[in-house]
């Protein structure tokens, strides 16, 4: 069975460490917060200038003066930091977070990313990814597989305009998860049920498969 | 106007020398530190054919979203301009320009334009089409851009408590890009929720030092808030 939104997000929190600044993408990526191991202290960062971001705030308590990265009301933990938008992408681009996690639409056997723009059809803006993408050196990938009509997102290039090139060295799907070395996808994990040869089916980039693939550990 | 005393009455003189034509920086991270009164004051002035930098562009009918309504602004440099239906129907029938420009760029333009940097290299958008007709040059082995810094005629800013010196505190994650656009206008204008006496403001804890404020001028804010998230 394909990994559900939590599951995959449970399984990226096991990349956690104590300790870790950590940037967390919107989508998927958010809910990563939820399953940081019991016992580990982790500080997120949010790009518009906060380190250190808490829980969302209780009902009646949102401030408009304090927001994530989506936009969402959110509260400061306590050790918490808010600076300006130039001090948050110093963070970034000067390489100070130990951990970034982002949605992308493709990814390649290069390890490059396309996740801001479908020509003729979505041109919102890229936010902060091609910042995020060019400053962190550990960045987990998070997407589907494959699309809902079953084309592969993991591929020898990228359709897509570029977010990053040779960036991505991690990809977790609802289906496995990926490192991206030399110019090929090697597979480390399968969800649980899932085989083998389906993700071999749904993977167009080259892709090598280990004698033993072992199936993901969540706790 | 006297000495430092940079307190203006008027929203009317607050953008006194806002010409059809120029370009304007504006704070601001979606609708959270948007200097909401001052954008208010350019769409009832009716100046047109603007050059807006700031991160987004406003929501239909809030922020700067409302100088869409009438044409206002020709051109746009933002990173993320997703949350506006008007917009993406002007851009779409080429009736505004946008520039999208990744985040951390856009910052570290207004901070290098305000501290008088043309320009700066960066790895961001290396081999993306932000690339595009730009100078690459290599150091340490890495390929970086060369990124153009970026100042205007004005800058408009939010902040949250101001002395008459112009000296500025800003609340919370209210503060964004508000700094940087306030080094970056010829006249940078700040509206505050509170003008306090002077004195009453720690020199060790101010955000944007009176240098780079020319006016000040106290308003009351709606801070709409864009995605209500609430503990369930």
């Amino acid at each position: 069975m394909a990994l559900s939104r939590e599951q995959m997000a449970q399984r990226v929190a096991r990349e956690m460490q104590d300790g870790f600044y950590v940037n967390l993408g919107i989508g998927i990526p958010t809910l990563v917060a939820n399953y940081i191991p019991e016992g580990m202290e982790v500080m997120l960062q949010s790009e518009n200038g906060l380190l250190g971001m808490g829980a969302f705030p209780r009902v009646g308590e949102a401030d408009a003066d304090m927001i994530n990265a989506g936009k969402q009301t959110v509260t400061a933990r306590t050790g918490a930091s808010i600076f300006s938008s130039a001090e948050s992408f110093a963070m970034i681009r000067g390489g100070h977070i130990d951990l970034t996690v982002l949605g992308a639409f493709e990814v390649d056997v290069h390890g490059n990313i396309a996740s801001w723009m479908i020509p003729g059809k979505m041109v919102k803006g890229m936010g902060g990814a091609m910042d995020l993408v060019a400053g962190a050196d550990n960045i987990i990938v998070t997407m589907t597989h494959a699309s809902k009509d079953g084309e592969s997102k993991l591929l020898s290039r990228c359709s897509l305009p570029l977010t990053g090139a040779g960036c991505i060295k991690r990809v977790l799907t609802d289906l496995a998860y990926l490192e991206i070395d030399n110019g090929a996808f090697i597979l480390k994990e399968r969800a649980p049920g899932v085989s083998v040869d389906e993700i071999i089916r749904k993977t167009a980039g080259k892709l090598i498969v280990p004698d033993h693939v072992p199936e993901m550990q969540f706790a | 106007m006297a000495g430092f005393d940079k307190r203006v009455a008027s929203y009317e003189e607050a953008l006194a020398g806002l010409k059809d034509g120029m370009t304007v920086i504006s704070g601001g991270f979606g609708l959270c530190g948007i200097p909401e009164n001052l954008i208010n004051e350019i769409k009832r002035q009716g100046i047109r054919d603007l050059t807006v930098v700031s991160n987004n562009c406003g929501v239909d009918g809030f922020g700067l979203g409302v100088l869409l309504e009438d044409r206002q602004i020709s051109k746009v440099i933002a990173s993320y301009v997703g949350e506006n239906a008007l917009f993406e129907k002007q851009l779409l029938s080429g009736e505004i320009e946008v520039e999208l420009t990744p985040q951390g760029t856009l910052a570290e333009k207004m901070r290098a334009g305000g501290a008088g940097i043309p320009a700066f290299f960066t790895a961001t958008g290396v081999g993306t089409p932000v690339a595009d007709g730009k100078e690459t040059r290599e150091f340490k082995g890495r390929a970086y851009l060369m990124e153009e810094s970026i100042t205007g005629d004005f800058a408009i800013v939010k902040g949250w408590k101001a002395d008459h010196f112009g000296n500025v505190i800003y609340r919370h994650t209210a503060q964004n890009f508000n700094p940087l656009a306030a080094t970056a206008g010829k006249i940078t204008v700040v509206e505050v929720e509170e003008i306090v006496e002077p004195g009453e403001l720690d020199p060790t804890q101010i955000h944007t030092p009176g240098i780079y404020v020319d006016r000040i001028i106290c308003g009351t804010f709606e801070k709409r808030i864009e995605q209500l998230t609430e503990r369930s």
